[in-house]
């Protein structure tokens, strides 16, 4: 792995983690890291800084769907224009286009089910060219992105070992 | 009542066990005393160790260990070092420790002396002595990065050397060694037609340079006896699954003994293994990488608080120098404990050679290394001004 890579990776675990916390970790002088990383902010590598948050354990309950669409996708524009029909909606947490049976996925976030629900029924599955949706609405979350989101493994080993 | 096995007797514990008491009943201890990394075994490894047990492979295997764990090691030694070994040149142990008691009872006899480099982990001296030999160490220093010089090696055989038993990536030090010298030791063995015992137990833990694998040196496969496992590579080391690879004449004899002694390794362990080596190498390059991380870390850390270091090149333990503090090892170590609640373990634990340093082991959360620095430094300074005040002392009373 380049160095460079391996700077972003950091970040990418924790974004938080100093420049010159970085620099000692891969062997570079901390003003070179801070350059790269002012680049690849201006460049648009790095897109922004964010917090994983569990909001259930906080006290707040979401509601995600993930919602399959199928849609006749339009001559000359494939399946990106009604795509960006539906991802500019604020609802909209992610849109994939996918194999498969369906051909879009998206996921959608909303305060109650009702209000999800709704979304679909009013916004999404009345789009031009949506064929039709299946929605999935989400149980619980084990590991999103990555990140577990219960218990992970504690320290089994002994004080002392050799 | 008669009395027990002398030489067992006269043999002292581990070092590195007396501090574990102490350690164990206090709180808030951060503890760098480990010799082990801090990733749990990769979920794929252990699912198929479930597996393994959920399908009922509960049995013996053969006692050198299961087919295709011998053949995935040949194929998995031949692609990453060249090296070539028939199956029955294989021997699946349980962790290195055995492969190594196996191989030094192979080879010696009463009387025959084993030359190592030190310091050294704690059971090269007693393993040698159990089995009947007389441990020669050859003594290594920091200042010149704990290398080992051949000639250091040629000055100490005499006509009794059977055997040079070699750890590289070393623990404690973390040092490796260049191919060049690895040769001219090989050379040495071959000129005074020695064994050699090569526990490469870090191998895969190497962040600087490229490995060399022992036997993969002109003259040295005929010799060699290759101690390997997946203890360090693939965080398993309660699992106790390790391999030994040698000549056929001792492979024969240390299968006699293993057979004898051990039987074999647990099956369910042995596939457990197999999954490692055939599909966990993504697992270990990650895992690497994120001890390099902390590594350099860490030594730049203690390099900065006073805690001069070398830098440790493989394996995952830094092995500063205290020797400015006018403390030995242990009264450092146990000092540190007290005033700090920081573990290290005193590299006298190591052999003598180890005495004016102390083994800090890096396979820590990062927020516990940078804590720990800050503990240390803490100490270092008030270490400091005691020796200043002792110094002012000293010389009011002259006058």
């Amino acid at each position: 792995m380049t160095k460079d890579r391996e700077i972003l990776k950091l970040l990418e675990q924790d974004s938080r983690t100093p420049a010159e916390r970085i620099a000692a970790m891969v062997g570079e002088d901390a003003e070179r890291v801070r350059n790269l990383i002012q680049e690849w902010e201006n460049a648009g590598i790095i897109r922004r800084y964010k917090t994983v948050i569990d909001w259930e354990r906080f006290g707040v309950e979401r509601v995600f769907a993930f919602i399959d669409v199928s849609v006749t996708p339009e001559r000359g524009a494939g399946f990106d224009d009604i795509a960006r029909r539906i991802y500019r909606y604020p609802e909209v947490h992610s849109v994939y286009l996918v194999s498969g049976g369906h051909d879009l996925r998206v996921v959608v976030e909303g305060d109650t089910m009702k209000q999800v629900a709704n979304f679909v029924a009013e916004k999404l599955a009345t789009i031009d060219r949506v064929n039709s949706t299946n929605t999935h609405f989400l149980l619980k979350k084990y590991k999103d992105d990555g990140d577990l989101f219960v218990e992970s493994d504690s320290d089994h080993r002994l004080m002392v070992t050799p | 009542m008669k009395p027990l096995n002398d030489t067992v007797t006269a043999t002292p514990p581990s070092g590195i066990r007396r501090f574990f008491d102490i350690a164990a009943q206090m709180d808030d201890v951060i503890s760098l005393s480990v010799g082990e990394p801090d990733f749990v075994t990769p979920w794929r490894i252990r699912e198929a160790g479930i597996y393994a047990i959920e399908h009922g492979f509960t049995a013996y295997t053969s006692n050198s260990g299961l087919p295709r764990l011998i053949q995935a090691i040949a194929e998995h030694l031949h692609a990453r070092y060249q090296v070539s070994y028939e199956k029955d040149q294989i021997l699946i142990t349980v962790g290195v420790s055995e492969g190594l008691d196996l191989a030094l009872r192979a080879i010696l006899n009463t009387g025959d002396e084993v030359i190592y480099a030190e310091p050294c982990y704690v059971s090269y001296g007693p393993g040698i002595r159990f089995a009947g030999g007389v441990a020669i160490p050859v003594h290594t220093h920091g200042d010149d990065g704990f290398r080992i010089h051949p000639e250091d090696i040629e000055a100490a055989v005499t006509p009794n050397t059977k055997a040079l038993l070699l750890c590289y990536p070393n623990n404690p030090t973390g040092a490796t060694q260049n191919r060049e010298d690895l040769q001219r030791i090989v050379d040495i063995a071959v000129k005074h037609d020695l064994y050699i015992i090569s526990d490469e137990i870090y191998d895969r833990l190497t962040y600087i340079g490229k490995h060399t694998c022992l036997s993969s040196l002109n003259g040295a496969a005929e010799r060699t006896i290759l101690l390997n496992g997946f203890s360090k590579a693939y965080a398993m080391t309660g699992w106790r699954v390790a391999y030994a690879c040698a000549p056929k004449p001792i492979a024969e004899n240390m299968l006699k003994i293993h057979q004898y002694t051990m039987l074999c390794a647990p099956h369910m362990v042995q596939l457990a293994a197999l999954e490692a080596i055939l599909k966990a190498g993504n697992d270990v390059e990650e895992m690497v990488a994120d001890y390099d991380h902390r590594r350099r870390l860490f030594v730049r850390g203690l390099n900065e608080i006073g805690m001069g270091c070398i830098e440790p090149k493989g394996a995952f333990y830094a092995f500063p120098s205290i020797r400015h503090t006018g403390l030995t090892s242990e009264q450092f170590a146990s000092k540190l404990l007290m005033e700090e609640r920081v573990a290290v373990v005193p590299g006298n634990a190591f052999g003598a050679s180890g005495e004016g340093y102390v083994r800090c082991c890096y396979a820590t959360a990062l927020s516990q290394l940078e804590e720990a620095l800050e503990r240390m430094e803490r100490f270092m300074q008030k270490i400091q001004l005691e020796r200043k005040s002792t110094n002012v002392s000293s010389e009011a009373l002259k006058i």
